[in-house]
Formats: structure tokens, C-alpha cells, sequence
């Protein structure tokens, strides 16, 4: 019980380091822009007198201490302000509200066909000419730009065969091609990691025992060797969720779709800050909740890990 | 089988290679030269690769794009490099309490995936090809920080290195001499896997318009251009491509042949 409440206690800790150093950096990607943030929002063509400039900057709260501004942010944040656009001129927290659905729909189709196709790759392409294929597959797709990707299904899928729609959100057709796109590289990474766990684990002494009990190849891997190739997957797993936000930037650029990538380029060509700081608190949150998650199910999958928290297992020579 | 696979990459780098330094011998059209009355001809005898919207050559603008492409992400990959044996090898050998903070700030910048970080630096720094280098290196550093000080941590307590200390080597010449270049070698193998990445983080900064501006051939920014008429002309899109994903094959081919070497010869 002390055990599970210890462990709780630094998944909470590690939790607020975590979105206190997210909130620190994005208060800090404020004050370190050369320049001065006025000028920045209004842009360079403005014709605004220095006393206008002045008035803005009081409005803003840019005219206090340094460290009183970062208090009061800090203190936004506890409320769930995140402060306004400078070019929307509404709050972030409706910016990024409004575009949330739309990203949403795309990253978790994109983990799910990932998951399903890394799955596949991993296990029913093991051996000889169908595990090279996959190999050389991965290799392919993560060298490839992900932009490049969604430009040749768009050329083949959408211009070539008409199977797809070229652009937009309208139908669910429109959500096909830009969910695989996000998805190819994730599920060539994760497929990579589990092949290698499963092939690892069945050199082991273990799966010599199982295949002596007259277990099938298939029963070998979907009892026990997947179990453990999963657990290294789904860290990386958790990881990549993180990098779906990135690529959901260029994916959603290539496909002309609405959703929370356009709402951080636009930011960033037109330094909006408090938008961008939006996003990295996003960002960190998700970060936080994906791992929390993972933590939970890590037990479930490794029952070494469960009542007695981190576990190694013993080396052969030990256990003998 | 290996070996041609190797070949190959090599010789597809070292063609990057001379296209970034002496594009001239690969391309006789001027990257810039606009011709609307040849714009968006399929590739033909005259032009390889196609011409763009403007009839420019896709084939001048793919040779010369080189410099600028592989050229970014190879800098940013020398400054991950440089900074992270710094940062790492310092903090190996820093007092407990600047390490931990050190760490703890490393730890932090991992949480966020490298793509968002590069792109949060462009929106501080601006738009252009020096900062999406600098970007690129912020957002990939943490790891060759890691990596350094677990290395420093290592190699600090190794034997030759506790022996070249009891033969009355200084603790600063012993930790030049003995130390850094082990981190160093370590680092090398992540880089040459790492330039790939780079490329393509560089690539994906180009594409949103974040680089280097129009006119100047860059292949990202090419692959944006291309996006518009992707309906009637294809080539404009995939030769950029095309050479972003070789060269970054063939670089992490070589990375993970020089990882198995430097591995093979530790075991």
C-alpha cells in the first residue's frame, strides 16, 4: 500500500515539473525575442506613436517586473487562463479550443492505423522475404519527409485515381489520406521496437521451455513473446502521441485542413506568442497524461512491475 | 549485399557532395533563370527533371538546393555535436547540484517532441536559414547531452583512465586526454545517425515557409511550390523529395554500419 502511495506521489511530482518547466519556458520564449514584443504584435508597417506603444504595454501588464509578470502568468495558468491572441484578440484558450476537434480526429486515426499496421508488420512478417520487405519499408518511410509522403498519395490517390478528395474537412473521405500519412512513420518506428522486443524475448531461455511444452510458433508469440516486445513499444508509443502535434503542423499544411497545426504556423509567421505559449502548455500536457497513462498500464502487460513498483528482472545465473 | 548497400550510399553522398560545391558540373541550367513560355513542361531531353510554374529546371534547382539543404542539416548536426559534448561532459564531471539542475532542464526539453521545439524557436527567432539551423540543433541537443554525460560518468572511472591518473597524469589533462575522446567517438555514431533527422527537420521548416525564401533553391521550399499544381505536374514535387529521402537513407545506412563497427569492436 506505502509502496503504490510512494509511486503516486512521484508520478504527481514529476507531473507538476514537468507542466511548471513547460510553463517557465513558455514565459521565457516571451522575454528572450529580440526586439520588443509591442513592435512584434503590431508588426512592422505600423504607424503607432510610442505613447499608443505605452498604453498597449500597460493593457498587457509588459510594463511590471519581470518577476511579477511571471507570477501572474504562472497564476493564469492555475485558473486556466493562458492570456489572449495578440491577432485574434480572444482568449487562447478559445483559439485552441475551437481547432482542438479537428487535430483530435486526425492524431487518433493516425495512432490507430499506426498501431494496427505496426502490429501487422510485426507479426506476420517475421522471417525471410516478407521481413525484408517490411525492413527495407521502415527504412524508406522514415527517411522520407512526411510532407513528401502526403504530396505522392495526394498525386497517386486523390489527382490520379479520384479515390480521395483533394482537400477540406467536410466528409470523413477527407480525413482518410492525411490520418495514413501522420500514421506511416509512427507505425515504421513502433513496428521497428516491437519486432526487435519480440525477437529478444525469444531468445530467451523461456521460450525454449515454451516451444519444449509443444507450443505453436503462433501460440509462442501471442501468449508470451508479445507481451514482452510490448512493453518498450508502448513507451515509444507514448512518445510519439507527443510528435503527432508536430506532425499534425505539416500534415494538415499538405492537405489544406483546419485544426490545431494551422493555428500554431499561423502563430508562429505572425508571433502571436501567447498562442505559441498556448501550444506548449498543450503540448505538455498531453506529454503528461499520455505518460501518467502508460505508467498505469505498464502492470498490466508486466505483471513484474506491479505491487512492488520497478522490478529487474534477475540476471539467469542468479535465478539458477 | 551489405557492402554494394554501403557502396552506394557513399557514392550518393559524395554525388550530394559535389553538387553542393561545384553544381555547375551537374547542372547546365541556371536555377534561377525563369522562362514562362517553357513553365511546367514534363520531364523531357532538355530538362531531366521538368520545369517548375515559373519554367524554371527542377534538375538546377534540385543540384543547387543541395548546398542549402544538406548544408543545414549538416551544420545543425555540428552544433548538436559540439554544444552537447560541452553541456554533457561538463555536467559528467559538474558538482552533484549543477548536474541534477542541468539534467533537470534536459529532461524537461525531451518531454517536448523535437519537431514542436524547432518550430517554438523559429517563432522566437524569426524565419530564415541560419535559425532553422539553430533551431534544429536546440531541438535535437538534449539527446547528445545525455548521451555525453552518461558517457563522461563512464569513461571517468574506467581503467585507463584511473591509470593514466596514478602515473601522476593532472585531473584536467587526464580528463582531456583519456575522457572527452571516448565521449567524442560515441557521439560521432549518434551524429552520423543524426544528420538524417536533421535533414528532414530542416526540410519540414523549409516546406511551412519557415527557411530560406523564394527564389532560392531549397528542396522543402520546392516541395511547397510544387504542392499548388500537384494536379498537372508531379515532378515538381517528387525530384525534391526524391532527394531528400536518398540522402537521408544513405546517411543512416552509413550510421548504422559505423554503430555496428563501433559496437562489434567494444563487445
Amino acid at each position: 500500500m506505502s509502496r503504490a502511495l510512494i509511486r503516486s506521489a512521484g508520478i504527481l511530482a514529476s507531473v507538476v515539473v514537468v507542466l511548471w518547466g513547460a510553463a517557465t519556458l513558455a514565459f521565457l520564449a516571451f522575454r528572450i525575442i529580440p526586439g520588443d514584443a509591442v513592435s512584434v504584435m503590431l508588426g512592422p508597417q505600423a504607424q503607432v506613436s510610442e505613447e499608443v506603444k505605452d498604453g498597449i504595454r500597460a493593457d498587457l501588464g509588459l510594463d511590471r517586473p519581470p518577476l511579477v509578470q511571471y507570477l501572474s502568468y504562472l497564476g493564469g495558468l492555475l485558473h486556466g487562463d493562458l492570456g489572449r491572441s495578440y491577432q485574434l484578440r480572444m482568449p487562447v484558450t478559445e483559439v485552441i479550443g475551437r481547432q482542438l476537434g479537428p487535430t483530435v480526429q486526425l492524431t487518433v486515426l493516425a495512432l490507430l492505423i499506426a498501431l494496427v499496421l505496426a502490429l501487422a508488420a510485426a507479426l506476420f512478417a517475421r522471417r525471410g522475404v516478407a521481413r525484408g520487405v517490411v525492413v527495407t519499408a521502415e527504412l524508406i518511410v522514415l527517411s522520407s519527409p512526411v510532407f513528401w509522403i502526403g504530396l505522392l498519395l495526394l498525386a497517386v490517390f486523390a489527382f490520379t485515381l479520384g479515390w480521395f478528395p483533394v482537400a477540406g474537412s467536410r466528409t470523413p473521405a477527407t480525413l482518410v489520406l492525411p490520418a495514413v500519412t501522420l500514421a506511416l512513420p509512427v507505425a515504421a518506428l513502433i513496428g521497428q521496437v516491437l519486432r526487435d522486443g519480440i525477437d529478444a524475448a525469444e531468445r530467451q531461455p523461456f521460450a525454449e521451455t515454451v516451444r519444449a511444452r509443444g507450443a505453436t510458433p503462433a501460440r509462442l508469440v501471442l501468449r508470451h513473446s508479445l507481451r514482452h516486445g510490448a512493453a518498450s513499444a508502448l513507451t515509444l508509443t507514448a512518445y510519439l502521441v507527443g510528435s503527432l502535434l508536430g506532425g499534425a503542423v505539416l500534415v494538415e499544411t499538405v492537405f489544406a485542413r483546419p485544426g490545431l497545426g494551422r493555428v500554431t504556423l499561423a502563430a508562429i509567421v505572425n508571433r502571436d506568442l501567447p498562442v505559441v505559449a498556448g501550444i506548449i502548455m498543450l503540448s505538455a500536457l498531453v506529454f503528461v497524461i499520455v505518460n501518467v497513462v502508460v505508467e498505469l498500464l505498464h502492470p498490466l502487460i508486466d505483471p513484474r512491475l506491479g505491487a512492488s513498483g520497478r522490478f529487474e528482472a534477475p540476471a539467469i545465473g542468479e535465478r539458477r | 549485399m551489405k557492402a554494394a548497400g554501403l557502396w552506394i550510399a557513399g557514392l550518393y553522398l559524395a554525388l550530394i557532395a559535389l553538387a553542393a560545391f561545384a553544381p555547375d558540373l551537374l547542372a547546365t541550367h541556371d536555377p534561377l533563370q525563369t522562362d514562362v513560355r517553357a513553365a511546367l513542361q514534363p520531364p523531357s531531353g532538355a530538362h531531366l527533371f521538368g520545369t517548375d510554374q515559373s519554367g524554371r529546371d527542377v534538375l538546377a534547382r534540385v543540384v543547387h538546393g543541395a548546398a542549402r539543404s544538406a548544408g543545414i542539416g549538416l551544420l545543425a548536426t555540428a552544433l548538436a555535436l559540439v554544444t552537447g559534448l560541452a553541456v554533457g561532459a561538463l555536467s559528467g564531471i559538474a558538482p552533484r547540484w549543477a548536474d541534477a539542475v542541468l539534467m533537470r532542464v534536459t529532461d524537461i526539453l525531451l518531454a517536448f517532441p523535437e519537431f514542436l521545439v524547432a518550430l517554438i524557436v523559429v517563432a522566437v527567432l524569426g524565419p530564415g536559414g541560419a535559425n532553422v539551423a539553430i533551431a534544429v540543433t536546440i531541438a535535437a541537443v538534449p539527446v547528445y547531452i545525455r548521451l555525453a554525460r552518461t558517457q563522461t560518468r563512464t569513461l571517468r572511472v574506467a581503467e585507463h583512465v584511473e591509470a593514466a591518473r596514478i602515473l601522476r597524469v593532472g585531473r584536467m589533462r587526464a580528463f582531456v586526454r583519456h575522457v572527452v575522446p571516448g565521449v567524442l567517438g560515441s557521439l560521432s555514431v549518434l551524429a552520423t545517425i543524426g544528420i538524417g533527422s536533421a535533414i528532414l527537420a530542416a526540410a519540414g521548416l523549409s516546406f511551412l515557409g519557415l527557411g530560406p525564401a523564394e527564389p532560392q533553391p531549397e528542396w522543402g521550399l520546392m516541395l511547397a511550390g510544387g504542392r499548388n499544381v500537384l494536379g498537372q505536374a508531379w515532378w515538381i514535387s517528387v525530384f525534391p523529395g526524391l532527394a531528400i529521402t536518398l540522402t537521408v537513407i544513405s546517411a543512416t545506412v552509413l550510421g548504422r554500419a559505423l554503430r555496428a563497427r563501433m559496437e562489434g569492436r567494444a563487445a
